[in-house]
């Protein structure tokens, strides 16, 4: 299996992306520069976390606008599994290929911690590794992690069933419903404020993240690859 | 030549953090009669006139750009310029 890192400028997260991949989950990896016009190669699209443009004018508002997201959100119509960390996160809002805006923490703090997540849904392509409910520890590094959106949206994402990590215990943020991550609602297109990527062994403090990576390759192993 | 300014502010329903911390900075200074106060942000454009309507161009940019209509208000005043 074949994932692709989209490094935009001032993204900070792609090299522990590239290297829970490669290192961690042991599949094959390349970066890819935000002006690049076709992901037709790879299999899963990953946008990690860092300041994309600075983070001028809103975060993720100028990257969303990079070639690169042409060829993104053909992968997500695709059905391709896209995973946005934190700032990737902030620019599949801005792109729209998931619903909802948001702002800065309440606290109006950085926060740079690791925080209990509850897995709402483990039948996503991303969790399907975890138990229900199963409560793991990721870190967050975030400013702008504050989830919005309107009423008739989060009734959607409620009846979907596509809210899939909340905040257990304290939210960090003030997240609307302690809201963590979301898929689209074709389940392929996740978007999160925590970082799996920087939990995938105990010597970085945990590895509760490795298992979103082991689910996407169960996935894409039972969709591609013929057992005999 | 049109020179625009666009005021992007959250929207009234949604919570401003900032907005909330810079009130209770007033309190403390006494200036108990400010009841709300909202932090946005203020843009200058320079803009060529073109053969599209400067106030259709200026919407769709707002909507496209620089408000996020999920969360953020937008409004703009168009000043007609003559170049020296």
């Amino acid at each position: 299996m074949k994932f692709a890192v989209v490094v935009f400028p001032g993204s900070n997260c792609d090299v522990d992306m590239y290297h829970a991949i490669a290192d961690e989950l042991g599949e094959d990896v390349e970066y890819v520069w935000h002006d690049a016009h076709c992901l037709d190669e790879f299999d899963a699209i990953l946008l990690p976390g860092g300041f994309s443009y600075g983070d001028y004018l809103r975060s993720g508002a100028i990257a969303r606008f990079s070639n690169v997201m042409k060829a993104i959100k053909k992968a997500a119509d695709e059905g391709k599994p896209i995973l946005g960390v934190c700032n990737g996160f902030q620019i599949l809002l801005e792109a729209g290929l998931l619903p909802g805006a948001m702002r800065r923490n309440d606290t109006l703090t950085f926060i740079c911690r690791p925080v209990k997540l509850r897995v709402e849904n483990n039948e996503t392509m991303f969790t399907s590794q975890y138990e229900p409910g199963e409560v793991i520890t990721i870190p967050i590094a975030h400013g702008e992690g504050n989830y919005y959106c309107d009423e008739q949206t989060l009734q959607q994402l409620i009846a979907n069933n596509q809210i899939v990590f909340r905040y257990e215990g304290e939210n960090p943020n003030g997240s609307l419903q302690n809201i963590a991550g979301i898929v689209n609602e074709k389940g392929n297109v996740l978007g999160m404020m925590p970082h799996p990527e920087r939990a995938v062994h105990e010597l970085l403090g945990g590895a509760d993240g490795l298992k979103l990576f082991q689910s996407i390759v169960t996935y894409w192993r039972d969709a591609h690859v013929v057992t005999t | 030549m049109y020179k625009v300014k666009v005021y992007v502010t959250l929207r009234e329903n949604v919570l401003d953090p900032q907005g909330n911390a810079v009130k209770g900075a007033l309190h403390t200074l006494n200036y108990y009669e400010v009841q709300d106060v909202r932090i946005g942000k203020f843009m200058e454009l320079v803009v060529e006139k073109s053969d599209r309507d400067i106030d259709t161009v200026v919407k769709e940019m707002c909507e496209k750009l620089l408000a996020n209509t999920v969360i953020e208000d937008y409004r703009y005043d168009i000043e007609e310029v003559v170049v020296q």
